[in-house]
């Protein structure tokens, strides 16, 4: 394998998780939903994920396990804020400290153990040819599946009647509320895909990028997510293409401190985190754009009347 | 059977009171379920966690040690989330606190004793206001979300203190430990004569007090409830959005720098990489416990200093691990948020279904 085809394997692997939180949480908020539990739901798919990988020795069980840990926190989210219209910030943010605590709480048996990594699938023929192989056609199931997920939601999203409802609901609930349609049930399922992408991210985290379990693994990186759909102005590819952006800013970090030049490590660590600042400002800074986009009814709570 | 929600047609007064009490007594009875969960008796684990850390004198100072700081930077939070500006990056502007008061023992060790203190702290409050002022500015002149950038400074921040402490700023005879020189005598905030409760303490109760009446009894303090509670009418008041929010990111982040340069210069005595157990994070949750009320924030700063005390004691006593207080810690949120609903609606089972 060349030193190129192995930054470009790791830009992938780096940007996977972030894409997969991202486009989850982007169909949360088209649905007017604001959900700033994603740091939360992922590290909690990503103990749950190793955990279920490491006592059955397959990785399939770890995907499925971390799903399943995102979708239930998810729907205590889902639960607080739409059932008992609970402000979205603040029960965002409770999932976060929530989820960071119980993940470290069941994750403290698992520290240092060998953890099980999820295989690459082999295409006879297409994986074989010469770069192209190993860097597109190399990957295990979630990578695949994160750009599946990418198109599906694009497709449902902007060309389907379930896209209409969803993105209707997250316009103007109280239109889509008099139309007959459920808000609230709406809203519970968009929650719910969103925990199931976060999930997915985060065992994405425990089974492939670092197989292994340390604490507060993501290290941000959910916050990163939701920073990428507010950068992407709530657009699926744009999403796409920012989390490789963030991927490749996140990489960069890694091999310039493998290289050496006087840069501390620190800073280079940091990166990620500037950097997301910088595009948060400079997409804010484009008003029109951001007011096109943005769902009208983010964040405001939802009662029906009867 | 379904849960419905009625409008209240006003506010219940009875339930603005007991959601707190309510939150925190079902806390306690999921803790009790863990513990059984995990083959105690509830009981007795419960009363290691929650009632063992105000038995003893001792335990009694550590408490008012912890407490100190959640309700510093608690009582800030507070008023930003009144003007309903989420700043959720104090643990960054904590950090950042404990850095800027902490460059005079490191840089100038020699400076007299009666500047250098009064210094620390007046650097430690300048250092957080500075790094609450990125989000701040950020918002005014582009409109960027607060909540992300400002959660994204506390990763700087943390990073900028690893960097100094393993860097510019270690101890030359510190035998390659990350840490800074030991702060000096003359660098430490002064005992008030009972363990280790410094003067910090006293800081806490000054600001709950200053904000209290600021938020009750002065025009400052209407302009920002009213800039939270209804924006537009503020706008027509006259009063200033961007300068709101200048002024609720400047306190937060001043108050929790001085909690930052506090414990670097009480407890710590010096620079690390961890100063900090998450009290920036937990002061969200003393914040809403304290139903955004600075004198609440007293109070719900003092659970919270339970909590913390509690997970060591289950640590200690019955070899549970001390992560135990971050999971109560976040169960406590779900439950204040889910109890404030109480407060303007009435909640009640119907049958069926719309």
């Amino acid at each position: 394998m060349t030193a190129l085809e192995a930054v470009l394997l790791t830009i992938i692997t780096a940007s996977t998780p972030l894409l997969l939180a991202a486009i989850g949480e982007l169909v949360v908020e088209r649905s007017g939903v604001l959900n700033l539990g994603v740091e939360g739901m992922m590290v909690m798919g990503a103990v749950c994920g190793f955990a279920g990988a490491h006592i059955t020795g397959s990785a399939a069980v770890g995907v499925v396990a971390g799903l399943g840990a995102g979708v239930a926190m998810s729907l205590v989210f889902g639960f607080l804020t739409q059932t008992l219209v609970t402000n979205q910030v603040a029960t965002g943010l409770a999932l976060t400290l929530f989820g960071l605590g119980l993940s470290g709480l069941i994750g403290e048996s698992f520290t240092g153990l060998p953890g099980v990594k999820l295989t690459a699938i082999h295409i006879p023929g297409l994986s074989d040819l010469p770069f192209v192989g190993p860097v597109l056609f190399g990957h295990d199931v979630l990578v695949y599946a994160s750009i599946a997920i990418t198109v599906l939601v694009a497709w449902v999203l902007t060309r389907t009647r379930i896209g209409l409802v969803i993105r209707a609901t997250g316009g103007n609930h109280h239109s889509a509320h008099a139309l007959g349609y459920n808000v609230v049930a709406v809203r519970y399922a968009c929650i719910a895909f969103g925990g199931a992408c976060a999930g997915l991210a985060g065992a994405y985290l425990a089974l492939a990028y670092t197989p292994q379990w340390i604490e507060n693994m993501t290290a941000g990186r959910g916050w990163i997510a939701l920073a990428l759909v507010v950068f992407a102005t709530w657009a699926p590819f744009r999403v796409a293409v920012g989390a490789y952006l963030f991927g490749t800013v996140w990489i960069m970090g890694l091999y310039v401190q493998g290289i050496g030049i006087g840069i501390p490590a620190q800073l280079l660590a940091a990166l990620p985190y500037l950097v997301t600042i910088a595009a948060l400002v400079l997409i804010s800074g484009n008003r029109v754009l951001t007011k096109m986009n943005t769902p009208a009814c983010i964040g405001q709570p939802f009662v029906p009347d009867r | 059977m379904r849960l419905q929600l009625q409008v209240r047609s006003q506010p219940s007064r009875a339930m603005t009171a007991l959601s707190p009490v309510i939150a925190i007594a079902l806390t306690v009875c999921v803790g009790g379920v863990i513990f059984a969960a995990r083959g105690l008796d509830p009981l007795h684990a419960l009363y290691v966690y929650f009632v063992e850390p105000v038995t003893t004198m001792w335990s009694i100072e550590e408490l008012i040690v912890k407490a100190a700081p959640l309700v510093l930077i608690g009582a800030g939070l507070a008023v930003c989330f009144r003007a309903n500006l989420w700043n959720i990056g104090a643990e960054g502007q904590f950090t950042a606190g404990a850095i800027a008061g902490g460059a005079i023992p490191v840089m100038a060790p020699d400076l007299g004793p009666w500047v250098s203190l009064p210094l620390m702290l007046a650097l430690g409050m300048l250092g957080g206001m500075a790094w609450a002022a990125v989000p701040a500015l950020l918002r005014n002149r582009f409109g960027t979300n607060e909540i992300l950038t400002s959660l994204m400074l506390v990763y700087v921040a943390q990073y900028l203190l690893d960097w100094l402490v393993r860097g510019p700023w270690r101890d030359p005879h510190g035998f390659n430990f990350p840490k800074t020189v030991a702060f000096q005598d003359w660098h430490l905030l002064p005992t008030l004569g009972f363990g280790r409760v410094h003067l910090g303490a006293v800081f806490a109760v000054i600001a709950v007090v200053v904000l209290f009446v600021l938020m009750s009894r002065t025009l400052k303090g209407f302009e920002i409830r009213v800039s939270g509670d209804a924006p537009r009418a503020a706008g027509f008041g006259g009063f200033s959005r961007p300068r709101t929010v200048w002024f609720c990111f400047g306190l937060a982040g001043a108050l929790a720098g001085l909690a930052g340069i506090c414990e670097a210069a009480g407890p710590i005595g010096q620079l690390q990489p961890h100063i900090s157990p998450g009290y920036g994070f937990t002061a969200i949750i003393v914040a809403f416990l304290g139903r955004l009320n600075p004198i609440g924030v007293l109070l719900a700063g003092i659970v919270l200093a339970i909590s913390y005390l509690g997970g060591e004691a289950v640590q200690v006593e019955l070899g549970l691990s001390d992560k135990t207080a971050k999971v109560f810690q976040g169960v406590l949120l779900f439950f204040i948020l889910a109890c404030d609903t109480l407060i303007r609606y009435r909640v009640r089972w119907v049958a069926g279904r719309r």
